[in-house]
């Protein structure tokens, strides 16, 4: 946790300021290896990872504020139809791509390498550290923050097994004993920090090796693991086509359940869609039942249920009598309490003239006066009204176009076009003016959206950040504790010293624990009463933690 | 299969609970700040036997074992409170503990009303975050006195009801499906336990800052604030690097990746950093003391606005957390 200023107090306990090392002064004169060394000295000391944890912070408002291009694309294009000219600004700061920003990745490399810097001298250190012995006992023990005396036969070895045996690492001299425990807190706090770096590296190597991909698909139809079949897909920098698990499924059901009556009446309570599963292509099939919090693994590579919507199904008769479409037609929903969703239908092989269809899908429908309104999500009484249109739908022209939108603008409307008309049942079929053709309501189908995932990080980034964890865990309570035990014929003193800022309550109790099992060993056993009252008259010599005779005994 | 039965007495039970709560801590901070007002002896910093005595005052009657050694030592030196005012201060612990029980019980009934856990919206969310401060300070209160904090921390609880009954209630009823996970359990049990914790350690760093070591004042020492922020936040830290992990954790179960700059995610982040670079800047030298208070406290902002404030002005993948329009 804390940088610089413990490294000082991990060579001299008495110093607590820590201040020394990092008031370098700017070389002058010194020539580029000067230079470069007040560098590393400025990056790695802890006022410049402060400011950098600052920036990093600071850095990532933005990227709640503005929509993001990697997190809502569909936003991002709002925001530039909306207001070009601030868009174009924002984009030049990398406003809608924070966390890919150059600038952002300034900041946390810095960071980061700020952190190895300061780490990994203290990893050395700290190794050297754990195979030294404790320093010998100060002459007058008295004068530590905790300390005690009390008369017995207590031997060097005696103190010493006792201390042992609470896992204190301990040395002798010929009237002294002096124990230290506690390294957890150091190797609790490098290892966390050190987790971080290896979360940084998984997270990395997830973006790099990793894949996302997302595919609609409608009930009855399939999807196989390959490029080509996802409707968007975003491979890192080192995914080949080739390395994609080659798994497949059919989508055999979806089922959305919602609440039927109340004030929350509408609302979803579950969606589940039953897949068939083939893990490879010569494995057989298995079923699989997809719902939010469950996804679909295969081998590492998860599908996850991500959206629906209602696909009706049309059939689509042209002038001259042929079959120009056949099937499912996905909607999307524009409002999710009554699912009233809207969708296209582009029919370009009806001959004569190319047809085009504006539908509107509604679930639920009652009579509303002259219209027809959705008023539940579920498909309790689903009607389509039809829009239909007829001409070049400039499909030939290359323009890629998006399958939810018809540019009616080029298009003869057929008949006279009403804003609601008349909505179509199941089986229902709709006679086109001008001869044009029939259109008929077949059915109502479910589609679902997917995503499909691959982050070979996932596992190493949640072992980083589970040791992160425990490093921190041990670095914040763990206490840096040292006991040294003097013996002058038959008086004993005991001093202790903690050396963590701030541990001084709770250590006052261990060691009066310590005291206890010091003066048990002793055959003359317990003699008068030595601990809280004389520390308090004795707190004025310690220059470690400058406790106060008043929180002391709140403390207690 | 989640339920959609709602067992409405139950709900409507809960809902009173919640109000009774609110009055509850209302009169414990009444209380709470009368004995703040008339009964503790004033404190500056300089004569060590008079700030003797305020840890005597404060643990007379429940929480700190005081010896009675102590209470030979102090009296003579200063005049004794008044008795009416001590008894108030034992009136107002007695007042928060009903409150928190019936806080608690809003709780539950809401929970098995529902038949889930009962944090799966904003407004049983802030109530789970007020019952976990009062929780917090309530624990502390047991072992260390700072009844001092009381008045504060009820009127914050108090307020923040408050706020959730009047401008977050919804009605009872299941949650989305994506919010249908034993992460919930997890997850959110974790963020509301560090935003308790986090309410205490804000309300002394506040009280830190206000706090004038040159003057005689109620409050106790600036070293004893600013031990108690520091230790709520070493409490409250690894719990929230826990909470997020878990809201990971349960983002590659839901979502289809663990992190995804979400702006509920970004400000979990900002805030963890925001303490992080509170408990660095503690250890800094230059930083210790007031400018490591203000640290924090900037942390506890980023922290309130992530809990409540990005769910009403930004549009994520937490909004379904259903905060009425």
């Amino acid at each position: 946790m804390t940088k610089k200023n413990e490294t000082t107090e991990a060579t001299e306990p008495s110093d607590a300021t820590g201040a020394t090392e990092e008031r370098e002064t700017r070389p002058v004169g010194l020539g580029v290896v000067g230079w470069l060394r007040w560098g590393w000295r400025t990056l790695t000391s802890m006022r410049t990872a402060l400011i950098l944890l600052f920036l990093f912070a600071l850095g990532s408002v933005p990227g709640s504020i503005y929509p993001q291009r990697s997190v809502d694309p569909g936003r991002v294009a709002r925001y530039f139809q909306n207001s070009p000219t601030e868009a174009e600004w924002l984009d030049r700061f990398w406003m809608f791509d924070v966390f890919t920003s150059p600038w952002f990745a300034a900041i946390y490399l810095l960071l980061f390498l700020s952190l190895a810097g300061c780490v990994f001298p203290r990893v050395v250190v700290h190794f050297k550290e754990l195979r030294k012995k404790p320093p010998a006992a100060p002459r007058n023990l008295r004068r530590l923050p905790q300390n005690a005396a009390f008369d017995g036969d207590l031997t060097v070895e005696e103190a010493a097994a006792r201390l042992r045996r609470d896992r204190f690492r301990v040395v002798t001299g010929p009237d002294w004993v002096a124990a230290e425990k506690g390294y957890l807190r150091e190797t609790g706090n490098l290892l966390f920090h050190v987790s971080l770096l290896a979360l940084l590296f998984a997270v990395g190597a997830g973006a790099l090796f990793g894949y996302r991909g997302n595919v609609l698909v409608v009930e009855g139809e399939g999807f196989s693991n390959t490029v080509a079949a996802y409707d968007r897909f975003i491979p890192g920098q080192q995914v080949s086509a080739e390395s994609l698990e080659p798994f497949s499924f059919t989508v055999q059901d979806f089922q959305a359940t919602y609440i039927a009556s109340g004030e929350k009446r509408g609302q979803p309570l579950d969606y589940s869609a039953t897949l068939s599963v083939q893990d490879t292509p010569t494995s057989g099939p298995r079923d699989v039942e997809l719902k939010v919090n469950e996804p679909l693994d295969v081998n590492g590579t998860l599908t996850y249920l991500i959206g629906h919507g209602y696909a009706p199904t049309f059939k689509v008769v042209d002038g001259k009598g042929n079959t120009a479409f056949e099937g499912p037609v996905p909607c999307l929903a524009g409002d999710q309490m009554t699912y009233t969703s809207e969708c296209v239908i582009k029919v370009p092989d009806a001959q004569p003239d190319q047809l085009g269809f504006l539908v509107r899908f509604l679930p639920s429908t009652v009579p509303n006066g002259k219209a027809w309104v959705s008023v539940f999500p579920g498909a309790a009484n689903p009607t389509v009204q039809i829009f239909p249109f007829s001409g070049d739908l400039g499909l030939k022209s290359g323009q890629p176009q998006s399958v939810y939108q018809l540019d009616t603008k080029s298009l003869k409307p057929l008949g006279k076009m009403s804003a609601q008309p008349t909505p179509l049942n199941v089986g229902d079929t709709k006679e086109l003016a001008d001869g044009a053709g029939t259109i008929q309501f077949t059915g109502v189908k479910e589609w679902i959206s997917l995503q499909m995932a691959y982050d070979p990080g996932r596992l190493p980034a949640l072992i980083a950040a589970a040791l992160a964890v425990i490093g921190l865990v041990l670095s914040l309570t763990v206490q840096r504790r040292r006991v040294w035990v003097r013996m002058k014929g038959r008086q004993v003193t005991v001093g202790g010293l903690t050396r963590t800022e701030g541990g001084g309550a709770s250590f006052a109790e261990e060691f009066a624990e310590i005291v206890t099992k010091l003066r048990g060993a002793t055959p003359s056993g317990p003699s008068e009463h030595p601990q809280p009252e004389d520390r308090s008259e004795d707190v004025s010599a310690p220059d470690r933690e400058p406790v106060s005779p008043s929180t002391r005994s709140s403390e207690e | 299969m989640p339920p959609a039965q709602v067992n409405e007495g139950l709900a409507t039970l809960s809902d009173q609970l919640i109000l009774v709560t609110v009055l509850l801590y209302l009169a414990a901070m009444i209380a709470y700040a009368l004995e703040l007002a008339f009964g503790r002896a004033r404190t500056a910093v300089a004569p060590a036997k008079s700030r003797r005595l305020v840890a005597v005052g404060a643990g007379a009657d429940s929480s700190a074992p005081a010896e009675p050694a102590d209470e030979d030592a102090g009296p003579a030196t200063t005049v004794p409170p008044a008795g009416w005012a001590i008894k108030s201060g034992a009136v107002a612990v007695a007042v928060s503990w009903l409150g928190w029980a019936t806080n608690l019980g809003g709780i539950l009934t809401r929970g098995i009303a529902v038949d889930r856990w009962p944090w799966g919206n904003m407004y049983e969310f802030v109530v789970a975050l007020c019952f976990a401060s009062v929780t917090v300070f309530l624990i502390l209160l047991t072992r260390q006195p700072i009844r001092f904090l009381g008045a504060f921390v009820t009127v914050a609880a108090a307020l923040g009801l408050g706020f959730a009954v009047l401008f977050l209630h919804v009605q009872a009823g299941p949650v989305m499906p994506a919010l249908n996970s034993y992460w919930i359990a997890i997850h959110v049990t974790a963020a509301v336990i560090a935003g308790g914790l986090f309410l205490v350690s804000g309300v002394s760093a506040a009280l830190y800052l206000v706090r004038n070591d040159g003057r005689l004042s109620v409050l106790p020492s600036k070293e004893q604030l600013d031990r108690i922020a520091h230790r709520a936040i070493v409490i409250a830290f690894p719990i929230w690097t826990f909470a997020v992990i878990a809201g990971a954790l349960w983002a590659d179960r839901a979502w289809g990746r663990y992190w995804g700059w979400d702006p509920k995610e970004v400000w979990s982040f900002i805030t963890w950093i925001a303490y992080a670079a509170y408990l660095h800047a503690r250890a800094t030298a230059g930083w210790r003391g007031k400018a490591a208070m203000i640290v924090s406290l900037v942390a506890f902002g980023c922290l309130l606005f992530n809990l409540v404030g990005v769910n009403i002005f930004f549009s994520g993948l937490h909004s379904y957390a259903d905060v009425p329009k």
